[in-house]
C-alpha cells in the first residue's frame, strides 16, 4: 500500500482545468520534489490533496494510506496525517498561536482516541521546537502569523508540521521569500522529520532548496501533467538548463 | 458547583460548572420553574404602583417617588429612533409584579428559601450557599451574590463579611428601610425618573435589585454580583441597582442574566446607576444572555436597560465592560458622565447577534469637567439576520478642557445576510479637546477557515476561536473567571451560524 497513489488526476478551479491527467505514486520514508514553470498546477495539486474547497476533481483518483480521498473534509484529512504548509500562511488576529498549536493537536488526538497532553507538558515541547528553528518565544504569544515576517510565518509551519507529526507532509514553495539562513532552518527541520514512517511532498520552484533537502525522487510538472521524472539530477539539469529544454523535447 | 467561579484561564479553558456555562445545548438556562407565584393581573395605574410600594412596606417619599415617576411616564412616548424593529408593545398586557409566594414576607434565611428555588439557582450554577461559593474561592474566584428572581430577591450570600469591611450589599429593597438616607440622596441622581421612556417606567415599578455602598477608602474585599432570573409568564422585570464609591473607595461588580424560552416576548426594563466620589473606581461587568428567541425570531427578551455613572469626583474611574449576547432586542447605552477633573471613563463591549436578533448598543461618554479621559472599544459580531448596530455619542462641553477621547468600533460579519451598522456622534464644544474615531469591518475569510481546518480544526471551533480572538481586548477586561465563560458563551450563541 502506497503512502500517496494519484491516478489520472483531473481538477477543475473556478470551471477551468488546471491539473489534466497527473499520476504519482509515493511510499513511506520518501522525499519528492514536484517542480515546474509558474501556473503548471503546483499548488492546485497541494491544495486539491489538502481538499481545500473550490478545488473540483472531475477525473481520476486520489487515494492515501490505501484509503480513497473523495468528499472528506480538510480537518478529516488533516487528522489522518495529511499536512500542508502554505504557500502564504493567513494571519488570524487576538488568537495566540499557542492556543492554535493546542487546538490543532487536541483535535489530532482526538480523533485518533488519545487523551489531551497536558498544557504544561505540550508548552515545554512547543518552547523546545520553537528554539529549534530559532523562532523566538516571544511568537508563540502573538496572534497566529499575526505581524509575522515572511521568513517567520515559513518557520511557523514548519514547527506545525513538527508538532502534528504528519505521515505526509506537503510543503507548498516553502522556500520562496526565503533568505539562505531561513533556508538551511527550514531544511533543517524537514530533514529532521524525515523517517521511515513518513514522506515529504516538496514542492518548488527552485533547485535551490534541494541542495538542502535531498529528494528521492524529481517530478516536472507542466501543463497539468508530470512531463518528466527522475532523481535529483533532473533537478541539476533543470537548473542548468530551465524548463523551457522540456517543452521542446516534450 | 465548586468550579463556579473558578479561575482557569490559559490554554484549557475547561471549566466544570458556572453560571454562564450553557455550553452543552443551544440556551441550557430556557428551564422554567414550578414555584407558586403571587403575580399581579396585567396593566398598570397608580393602584399597581401604589400596590409594589405597599409589598415592600416603603416610607410615603418612596411611594411619592414611583407616583411621580408613573405621572411623567403616562406622558411618554416608547422612542423610536433605534435601528430595531418590533410590533408595539402592549404595557397593559404586562404583570407588573410576580414573586414566589413562599417569599411573601420578605427573603428569609437561606434555610427557609423554597428548596425548589434553590435548586433552579443550582441547576443555574450560581454559589447560593456560601461553603460551596468558598470552595471555589481556592481556585481564585471570591464573589458575593444577590439572585432576583422575577421581582425579588431571594439570597444574598456573604453579607457578614462585607459587613465586616463596612460594605452594604442588599436588595434595593432592604436599603430603602435599612439606609433612607443613601438611598434618597443618591436614587435618580443620575438617570432621573423623566430620562427617557423606559427609565420612567422602571423608576414607577421597580421591584427588586442591588443596593451597594462602599464607604471612604474601602477596596471592597470581593467581587460583588447580581444574578438576575426571569422565571414566571407574562411579567416583566424591572429592576433597580444603585452603586455609589465613597471617596477613595473600589469596587467590582459583575451582572448576569437568563430567563426561560417562552414563545412570548418578556420585557426587561432596568435602571443601573453608579456613582463615585473622588478617586473612587467602579468596574461594572455584565455577560447579558437572556433568552434571544428561537432561530426563526419567536419569543425572546426585549432588553430595554438604561445603565449610567456619573463620575462625580477628581480623579475617579468608571468601566462598563459587556458581552451581550442574549436578548430578541437589545437597546441599551452604558454610559458615563465625566464631572470630576481629571475623571476616567471606559466602554468595551463585545455584542453578538445571530439568527433574527437585533442589537442597538453603545455608550456615551460626557465630558463636563477638565481633562476628563474617555475610551470606547466596541466589537460587533454579526452572524444569521441578524442587525447589529453600535451607537456612541461623545460630548465634550466648553468646560472639558483638555478633554480626550478615544473610540474603536471594529465589526466582524459572518456570512452574508446580516447587518453590521455604526452610529458614532460627536458633539466637541471644547475647543483643546481631542477625538478620535477608528472604525474597521472585516469578515471571517475562506484563508483563516481553511488554515484551521487543515490543522484538523473543525468548522465550528474554528469560528469560535476567530471570534475570540477579534473579542480578546474586551475579555481582557473582564474578572478572569468571566472571562471564560464569555468565550464559552460566544461558542454557544454562534451555534449554526456556520455554513
Amino acid at each position: 500500500m502506497s503512502l500517496l497513489q494519484v491516478d489520472d488526476l483531473h481538477v477543475s478551479v473556478g470551471g477551468e482545468a488546471i491539473l489534466k491527467g497527473l499520476s504519482l505514486r509515493m511510499e513511506a520514508g520518501e522525499v519528492h520534489a514536484i517542480m515546474g514553470p509558474n501556473g503548471s498546477g503546483k499548488s492546485t495539486l497541494a491544495n486539491v490533496l489538502a481538499g481545500r474547497p473550490g478545488y473540483e476533481v472531475t477525473g481520476g483518483a486520489i487515494a492515501f494510506k490505501g484509503h480513497p480521498l473523495g468528499q472528506e473534509e480538510p480537518e478529516a484529512r488533516a487528522q489522518a496525517g495529511l499536512f500542508l504548509a502554505f504557500q502564504y500562511p493567513v494571519e488570524i488576529p487576538g488568537v495566540s498561536n499557542m492556543e492554535f498549536l493546542k487546538a490543532a493537536q487536541d483535535s489530532h488526538f482526538k480523533a485518533n482516541g488519545q487523551a489531551a497532553e497536558s498544557p504544561v507538558a505540550f508548552m515545554r515541547r512547543v518552547r523546545t521546537l520553537a528554539d529549534s528553528l530559532s523562532l523566538n518565544p516571544e511568537f508563540l504569544k502573538r496572534g497566529v502569523n499575526e505581524g509575522f515576517s515572511g521568513g517567520e510565518k515559513k518557520r511557523n509551519e514548519i514547527l506545525q508540521m513538527l508538532l502534528l507529526a504528519p505521515t505526509l507532509a506537503v510543503l507548498d514553495e516553502t522556500d520562496s521569500g526565503l533568505d539562505i539562513d531561513a533556508v538551511q532552518t527550514v531544511a533543517a527541520g524537514v530533514n529532521r522529520f524525515r523517517s521511515a514512517d513518513n514522506g515529504v511532498l516538496l514542492i518548488t520552484h527552485y533547485q535551490r532548496l534541494l541542495n538542502h533537502i535531498v529528494p528521492d525522487f524529481v517530478h516536472v510538472l507542466a501543463e497539468g501533467r508530470i512531463v518528466e521524472s527522475g532523481d535529483r539530477k533532473l533537478a541539476e539539469t533543470l537548473e542548468e538548463r530551465g524548463y523551457a529544454w522540456l517543452a521542446k523535447s516534450g | 458547583m465548586g468550579g463556579v467561579f473558578a479561575a482557569e484561564l490559559g490554554l484549557e479553558s475547561a471549566m466544570s460548572e458556572s453560571p454562564l456555562d450553557l455550553v452543552d445545548q443551544e440556551y441550557r438556562a430556557g428551564f422554567t420553574t414550578d414555584v407558586e407565584a403571587d403575580t399581579l393581573p396585567p396593566g398598570l395605574d397608580e393602584g399597581v404602583v401604589r400596590y409594589i410600594s405597599e409589598k415592600k412596606r416603603e416610607p410615603a417619599w418612596m411611594t411619592d417617588w414611583r407616583l411621580a415617576a408613573y405621572r411623567v411616564w403616562r406622558e411618554m412616548t416608547p422612542p423610536e429612533w433605534a435601528h430595531v424593529h418590533f410590533p408595539p408593545i402592549d404595557f397593559e398586557a404586562i404583570s407588573y409584579y410576580s414573586a414566589p409566594k413562599s417569599l411573601q414576607d420578605g427573603p428569609k434565611s437561606l434555610d427557609e428559601v423554597d428548596p425548589e428555588l434553590l435548586r433552579t439557582y443550582e441547576k443555574l450554577g450560581i454559589p447560593l450557599h456560601e461553603q460551596e461559593a468558598l470552595a471555589g474561592v481556592a481556585k481564585g474566584g471570591n464573589v458575593a451574590v444577590d439572585a432576583v428572581f422575577d421581582s425579588v430577591s431571594i439570597a444574598t450570600t456573604f453579607k457578614d463579611k462585607l459587613k465586616a469591611a463596612g460594605v452594604i450589599f442588599c436588595p434595593i429593597s432592604e436599603a430603602v428601610q435599612e439606609h433612607p438616607d443613601l438611598v434618597q440622596k443618591y436614587l435618580g441622581s443620575v438617570v432621573p425618573q423623566r430620562d427617557n421612556f423606559y427609565a420612567a417606567l422602571n423608576s414607577a415599578v421597580f421591584s427588586d435589585g442591588s443596593f451597594v455602598y462602599v464607604p471612604k477608602g474601602v477596596r471592597c474585599p470581593m467581587e460583588l454580583s447580581t444574578y438576575f432570573r426571569i422565571n414566571e409568564r407574562n411579567t416583566g422585570q424591572f429592576e433597580r441597582t444603585l452603586i455609589v464609591a465613597d471617596a477613595g473607595a473600589y469596587v467590582s461588580y459583575l451582572e448576569g442574566c437568563t430567563a426561560p424560552m417562552r414563545d412570548e416576548n418578556q420585557l426587561h426594563a432596568a435602571v443601573v446607576e453608579l456613582v463615585a466620589l473622588d478617586d473612587a473606581e467602579i468596574k461594572y461587568s455584565t455577560v447579558q444572555n437572556w433568552y434571544p428567541g428561537d432561530a426563526d425570531g419567536k419569543g425572546g427578551i426585549y432588553n430595554f436597560v438604561t445603565k449610567r455613572g456619573a463620575c462625580l469626583g477628581r480623579a475617579s474611574k468608571i468601566s462598563w465592560t459587556q458581552v451581550e449576547t442574549g436578548s430578541a432586542i437589545t437597546w441599551k447605552y452604558p454610559s458615563v458622565v465625566l464631572r470630576g477633573a481629571g475623571s476616567v471613563g471606559e466602554f468595551h463591549s463585545v455584542a453578538l447577534t445571530n439568527n433574527r436578533q437585533q442589537a442597538d448598543t453603545g455608550t456615551k461618554m460626557i465630558h463636563l469637567g477638565p481633562n476628563t479621559r474617555s475610551t470606547i472599544i466596541s466589537k460587533g459580531i454579526s452572524a444569521g439576520r441578524s442587525q447589529n448596530s453600535y451607537r456612541g455619542l461623545v460630548r465634550t462641553s466648553p468646560a472639558a478642557r483638555g478633554a480626550r477621547n478615544y473610540t474603536r468600533c471594529d465589526s466582524l460579519l459572518l456570512g452574508d445576510a446580516c447587518g453590521a451598522h455604526t452610529f458614532p456622534y460627536i458633539e466637541n464644544k471644547s475647543p483643546s479637546a481631542t477625538v478620535e474615531h477608528e472604525a474597521t469591518t472585516s469578515k471571517v475569510s475562506d484563508d483563516q477557515m481553511f488554515l484551521c481546518q487543515q490543522r484538523g480544526i473543525d468548522p465550528e471551533k474554528a469560528v469560535s476561536m476567530i471570534v475570540n480572538g477579534f473579542c480578546k481586548e474586551v475579555f481582557r477586561e473582564l474578572p478572569m473567571e468571566f472571562a471564560v465563560e464569555a468565550g464559552k458563551l460566544l461558542e454557544v450563541s454562534l451555534e449554526g451560524a456556520v455554513g
